[in-house]
């Protein structure tokens, strides 16, 4: 068990958001340390994924603020995101599906020759550099990534998250269309990369999953924080309760 | 298992000659498609000609000629649709932008710089041709900003910009042609004049051999330095040799096709050259016209295929909101797309009036319905994401090759566009038969 002292990574304070009335967002205050996985739990449409959205810029905060590193960060978009490590890993993949592996890597990030034009070759030996060590029998390097199977795109925008030295990790549901060995294979990298000392958001619906992989957890219902509880001590059924409840068990609530 | 295993590989080796040649030169089959329409077109239309009309006019050094020059104006257009399509946008009024810039260009260049720098002063023709360029990439971007900003679609921006431009272009002009116009600016239509002649055209052609020729060489030497895999060296001599081959065909083609006597006699005049007893073969060489496309295309190529911006195009094109996501300003991105469209439709209007040699309100009537054929028919996919600038400029040879074969052999006006319109749908459908196939 990590124990969390000091400057929290990233500390998300009193978020709120709507969309013309209603509160996807209503006042919600979450932070992670180093080294730490955070679940974020809730049905759909709890606004988990709103309000992770706000930190990697694809959406802006009506109110509240978002501090890494104990400073305040103004993240108006994707780009603001990156620049603080902030790297995200979204449920949709996010991937140009026209595109081979290595522009899908880069996207937005090309490395460049000294002329300014785009250097493909450097960038695609980069690709198998990384991808050797995520996904060793990944070989379709040349292909658009329509053309690959899920785990291979899983893998290619986790190569993406990872290749820029990610401080902060935001990962939407990033088993939901895998196989079971391939969710182990995500399993084990989140491992590593804890161990690398990043910290890592975690939206999955699978209490199980979390109860394994996370520290703790915060639970989302109607856009509003139920509360967050070390996953050591709450059991999948207090979980599942704050879930579908809404409130947090007695016994965690201190 | 195993016995499957067998099997495959028994079954892999015996590949045919062509799948192997395909794989090894890493050649695009629908190219090789498109190439090889053209070629039918060619000896489709000769062949018409000689066996119909007694006369096969369409495979002549003279013809072809006129094709390529006939080509570029849309040839120029359909480059930057190219980027239009890719990123799932239409733009229908490049046909009236390139009226109304020719217009703006003729008033400039007729009208009003003749009274401050008198006539034929060697900057008008600068002058009017950048006010056309930059009038068109302003529209452009002002249309992609309605677009991007205003959240309109761009199938309503440009049919409403279709009737806009041609208005203001008849508005300004009051309906009159202008001509004719400034003696320089002409040179940028073709004609005699308006090309290299045959040393011009060696150099270029030279030139291109080298071009290709360190393209290979150093495409190798790249592959070797990343250990990719290399292609075979008798793959890469042949793919050197088609390109080098086809350059210096072309310049054989153009150098082939002498000036009209009528001129001959009066250059030898005015030069005071003798002509000799079987008269004097003065080659035309590239025209300038083509000389711009080509600069255009290989430009354009670059920009799609060496640099970030080109990059971003293809990726806002297979997936908008990934391309967002990934701190891409997409909507930025739509006004500099259609400011380049404008920019070259302003560009293609350069071309099309000085060839004209006058600036008529009729210029570029339905030029955006065979820009948008030619960068479909050149595998530009509607759907987005997807579409190269050699297709398009091929597209626009095949367009014009139609045209051109029709007008030789006689098919009046409404014939042929019954059959470029069928074309065009029967292009898309082969293109929609074909991506199925391949996925």
């Amino acid at each position: 068990m990590t124990v969390n002292t000091g400057t929290p990574l990233v500390e998300m304070r009193n978020i709120s958001i709507s969309f013309g009335g209603i509160h996807a967002v209503d006042d919600v205050t979450v932070d992670l340390y180093p080294g730490e996985v955070v679940g974020l739990l809730g049905h759909n449409g709890a606004g988990k994924s709103t309000l992770i959205k706000c930190l990697s810029g694809a959406y802006q905060a009506d109110s509240g603020d978002i501090f890494v590193n104990g400073e305040k960060a103004t993240i108006k978009n994707p780009r603001d995101a990156r620049s603080h490590n902030i790297e995200t890993i979204y449920q949709t993949l996010a991937l140009a599906d026209n595109l081979d592996a290595a522009s899908n890597l880069f996207l937005g990030r090309e490395l460049l020759t000294a002329a300014g034009f785009v250097d493909q070759a450097r960038m695609e030996a980069e690709t198998r550099k990384i991808m050797a060590r995520l996904n060793p029998n990944f070989r379709k390097f040349q292909a658009p990534v329509s053309a690959l199977s899920g785990g291979q795109r899983q893998s290619v925008a986790i190569a993406r998250a990872v290749y820029f030295n990610a401080r902060i990790l935001i990962m939407d549901e990033p088993t939901a269309a895998l196989g079971p060995q391939e969710t182990q294979m995500v399993a084990e990298l989140i491992q590593e990369l804890k161990r690398q000392g990043l910290g890592i958001f975690l939206i999955d619906h699978d209490v199980h999953q979390v109860k394994r992989l996370c520290d703790r957890a915060s639970v989302m219902k109607n856009g509003e924080l139920v509360g967050t509880v070390k996953v050591a001590d709450a059991s999948e059924d207090d979980l599942l309760a704050m879930i579908i409840l809404g409130k947090t068990p007695a016994h965690l609530a201190a | 298992m195993s016995d499957t295993k067998k099997i495959s590989k028994t079954t892999a080796k015996p590949e045919g000659l062509i799948s192997r040649f395909m794989s090894a030169t890493e050649l695009d089959t629908r190219l090789i498609g498109m190439v090889g329409a053209l070629a039918l077109i060619w000896i489709g239309f000769h062949l018409y000609g000689a066996l119909v009309n007694g006369f096969g006019a369409f495979l002549t050094p003279r013809n072809l000629w006129n094709l390529s020059v006939q080509t570029s104006s849309i040839g120029i257009m359909a480059c930057g649709m190219v980027l239009v399509i890719v990123t799932r946008h239409i733009d229908l009024s490049v046909g009236s932008l390139l009226g109304f810039c020719a217009i703006i260009m003729g008033v400039i260049q007729v009208n009003i710089l003749p009274s401050f720098l008198g006539l034929g002063h060697p900057l008008i023709w600068v002058i009017a041709a950048a006010c056309g360029m930059l009038l068109g990439a302003t529209v452009g971007a002002f249309h992609g900003w309605l677009i991007a900003y205003r959240g309109i679609p761009a199938f309503i921006v440009t049919l409403g910009g279709l009737l806009v431009w041609r208005g203001a272009g008849f508005l300004v002009a009051r309906g009159e042609t202008i001509s004719p116009v400034d003696s320089t600016f002409a040179l940028l239509g073709g004609g005699p004049y308006g090309a290299v002649g045959a040393t011009g055209s060696w150099i270029i052609g030279l030139i291109g051999c080298a071009a290709v020729v360190f393209g290979v060489i150093n495409g190798r030497k790249q592959r070797t330095k990343f250990e990719f895999k290399l292609r075979p060296v008798w793959a890469d001599t042949f793919l050197g040799l088609v390109g080098c081959a086809t350059i210096i065909g072309a310049v054989l083609l153009v150098n082939a096709y002498p000036w009209p006597r009528g001129i001959v006699r009066r250059y030898a005049e005015e030069n005071a050259i003798t002509i000799p007893e079987g008269g004097l073969f003065i080659s035309h060489g590239f025209a300038i016209p083509v000389l711009i496309l080509l600069v255009v295309g290989i430009s354009m190529t670059l920009l799609m295929t060496k640099t970030r911006f080109g990059r971003y195009v293809y990726a806002i094109g297979g997936n908008p909101e990934a391309a967002a996501l990934a701190g891409i300003n997409t909507k930025m991105m739509t006004v500099k797309i259609f400011a380049i469209m404008g920019f070259l439709a302003g560009l293609s209007a350069v071309v099309a009036s000085a060839r004209l040699n006058s600036a008529t309100n009729a210029l570029g009537e339905l030029d955006e319905l065979y820009v948008i054929a030619a960068a479909v028919i050149g595998g530009t996919s509607l759907s987005g994401g997807v579409g190269t600038i050699f297709g398009a400029i091929l597209g626009a040879l095949v367009m014009q090759s139609l045209q051109t074969g029709m007008v030789l052999i006689g098919f009046d006006a409404a014939v042929q566009r019954i059959v470029v319109g069928s074309v065009l749908v029967l292009a898309v459908y082969l293109d929609i038969l074909y991506r199925r196939k391949s996925k």
